[in-house]
């Protein structure tokens, strides 16, 4: 079954267009990592994705229309974790991951104790329950993104959404990101679909990736299929040398700077 | 995990109920003439000077006061969850200028007009409270055009709004004051300060129900609230519709603005501190922190227009003055206690 599929998908902010024609599937338990510059439309297709933005063109989610699912729905089926997470409110790492909750009880109730677990057990997942008693803001950005991470499992999603989610992490919280959703991945089968800026991590961990250049896939499949040095320079405007790694196969850059 | 449960819920607004319950209680004793209880309570239904205090003069302020104060107590919550902005305060909302724009319009055209309720059985309200509402209704709408994007409200534009219309109010209101002559001048002066000072029950009743009734609706918005913290887009993500949400409250907590301001003038402070202070000490759960703030917002106003009746008897002090002199400090003593901790600004 495909989690998401979009036909001519286009889009544009006001005059400015941002997706042009973007038609692409991704199948249930597919984990796929999209590449590509500042502005190619990355953060746009899975703002599109989880409904917060709307094309033009059709998406089909589960092989139904994204329009037929109401916000209640589509929060039952997607979780997001955003590039930085800015709460000017003081909530504990809990409270925050209890809100992954909201769509599954009633408005004028509190969570029960299926929620409480099920909480619970998305903070042990991600290593945060250590801290669950702790404000969000006074935890580092490791620790943050744990929690949401954590909170977007409490969601208990078919569908994982990130938008760079390792974008203010330090190399050991990168990776520990990266080895939790393959983990994810492989063990619950959860679909996941991460833009990414780090080529080399995005290589060593996702099976496909899609390399999007001006609103427009311009390149899609295995890692060692799309990851050249012709591709490289087309998209990102620079010249690099591409090597496999010696134990995982997985094509990585090399950097040649002009001076 | 400590998270909202039931039992949290039911002990913190239960003690701030007691609390509530008792401070309406002494408030009602204390004043600047020394009340005889048991004689005020043994001739209820004879004319006298303790039960005419008691029932006509103590009681309805401070009614009034616990109503005002909670409701501006739960609108500041509100405003400060829609705006996205922990600094937001009743105040802030172009409203509370529209409202007291079209009290002193009352003032100065048909000061002496009253309306007759049922024919006059019920009494007659006075021109001046209805002509606030309208104005608060006036510049709600305004500032909902200026702040409506796309459907949704922007709650930078509604903040910018907010202050820009309430700057060009405050500036219409100074001319209007100079205009006109000394007298008017001091009862324009006096209603801008605020007071709770009431005789009315109707006003009182119609006050009650209406913080009662928009109370209850912000209320069942509490877990909504809670997401659209957040953000908008995570809002989204969790369910949340965040176009119909900012809408609702920002319309239900205008009217409470607007019905409040009408009946008794800016009283500042109220709403900025309190939801603060209980963010402080309870957390953000809006679930929790509507009800809990609206308790001790009313303990709070009731507090203080007991000190401004009593501190310069037989004057009395705007209520106003009394928030802010004794609001202000208490308040920077626990930024500066607690700021740094729980303080995510």
């Amino acid at each position: 079954m495909n989690a998401i599929q979009t036909d001519n998908l286009t889009f544009s902010y006001g005059v400015r267009p941002v997706l042009h024609g973007i038609s692409l599937s991704v199948r249930s338990g597919e984990m796929v990592g999209m590449l590509g510059p500042n502005g190619s439309g990355k953060t746009t297709l899975l703002k599109i994705f989880s409904g917060v933005l709307r094309g033009e063109g059709e998406v089909r989610i589960k092989d139904k229309q994204i329009e037929s699912y109401n916000r209640r729905e589509l929060s039952q089926l997607f979780a997001v974790v955003q590039q930085e997470a800015r709460v000017n409110f003081p909530y504990s790492a809990a409270e925050i991951v209890l809100m992954g909750r909201a769509s599954y009880h009633s408005p004028l109730a509190l969570e029960n104790q299926h929620d409480l677990e099920v909480a619970r057990t998305s903070m042990d997942l991600t290593d945060s329950l250590a801290f669950a008693d702790r404000y969000l803001h006074e935890l580092s950005g490791g620790e943050k993104q744990r929690v949401m991470i954590a909170r977007a499992l409490a969601q208990e999603p078919k569908i994982l959404l990130l938008d760079e989610p390792s974008a203010f992490l330090d190399l050991k919280h990168q990776i520990q990101v990266f080895e939790l959703l393959l983990r994810l991945n492989r063990e619950r089968g959860l679909t996941i679909i991460a833009a990414l800026h780090d080529v080399n991590l995005a290589a060593l961990f996702f099976p496909r990736l899609l390399i999007l250049c001006n609103g427009r896939i311009h390149r899609d499949g295995a890692p060692c299929e799309v990851l050249t040095e012709k591709t490289i320079e087309e998209v990102y405007g620079i010249r690099v040398r591409i090597e496999h790694d010696p134990t995982y196969g997985k094509p990585q850059l090399f950097f040649r700077p002009a001076a | 995990m400590k998270v909202l449960d039931l039992r949290k819920l039911v002990l913190v607004n239960g003690a701030l109920l007691i609390l509530l319950i008792l401070s309406a209680a002494a408030c009602t004793l204390l004043g600047p003439v020394r009340l005889d209880l048991s004689h005020a309570l043994s001739h209820l239904f004879s004319s006298n000077a303790d039960t005419e205090i008691l029932l006509r003069a103590r009681l309805p302020r401070v009614l009034l006061g616990i109503a005002i104060g909670g409701g501006m107590a739960a609108c500041g919550v509100v405003l400060q969850a829609l705006l996205g902005n922990p600094l937001a305060c009743p105040q802030m909302l172009g409203v509370s200028g529209g409202a007291s724009l079209g009290g002193i319009l009352g003032i100065i055209f048909f000061p002496n007009w009253l309306l007759p309720i049922a024919g006059g059985r019920l009494g007659e309200i006075s021109w001046i409270p209805l002509a606030a509402f309208l104005g608060a209704l006036l510049s709600m709408i305004l500032v909902y055009r200026f702040s409506l994007f796309h459907g949704r409200l922007h709650p930078y534009h509604l903040l910018l709004s907010g202050v820009i219309l309430n700057s060009f109010i405050a500036a219409v209101i100074m001319f209007l004051n100079s205009i006109v002559d000394f007298y008017q001048a001091q009862g324009l002066l006096f209603w801008l300060m605020g007071s709770l000072s009431t005789r009315a029950y109707l006003t009182v009743g119609f006050i009650w129900f209406y913080i009662a009734v928009g109370f209850l609706w912000l209320w069942s918005k509490g877990l909504s609230l809670n997401l659209i913290t957040l953000g908008e887009d995570a809002a989204m993500h969790l369910g949340v519709e965040p176009g119909a949400l900012q809408g609702q409250v920002f319309i239900a907590a205008s009217l409470m603005i607007g019905a409040m301001v009408s009946v008794s003038g800016v009283i500042g402070f109220v709403g900025l501190m309190v939801p603060h202070v209980m963010r402080l000490l309870i957390g953000s759960d809006h679930r929790l922190l509507l009800p809990a703030s609206f308790l001790a917002g009313g303990i709070f106003l009731c507090w203080a227009d007991t000190l401004a009746r009593i501190l310069l008897a037989p004057a009395e002090l705007p209520v106003g003055i009394v928030t802010a002199f004794f609001g202000g400090p208490f308040f920077l003593f626990l930024l500066y206690r607690e700021g740094r901790r729980s303080l995510a600004l």
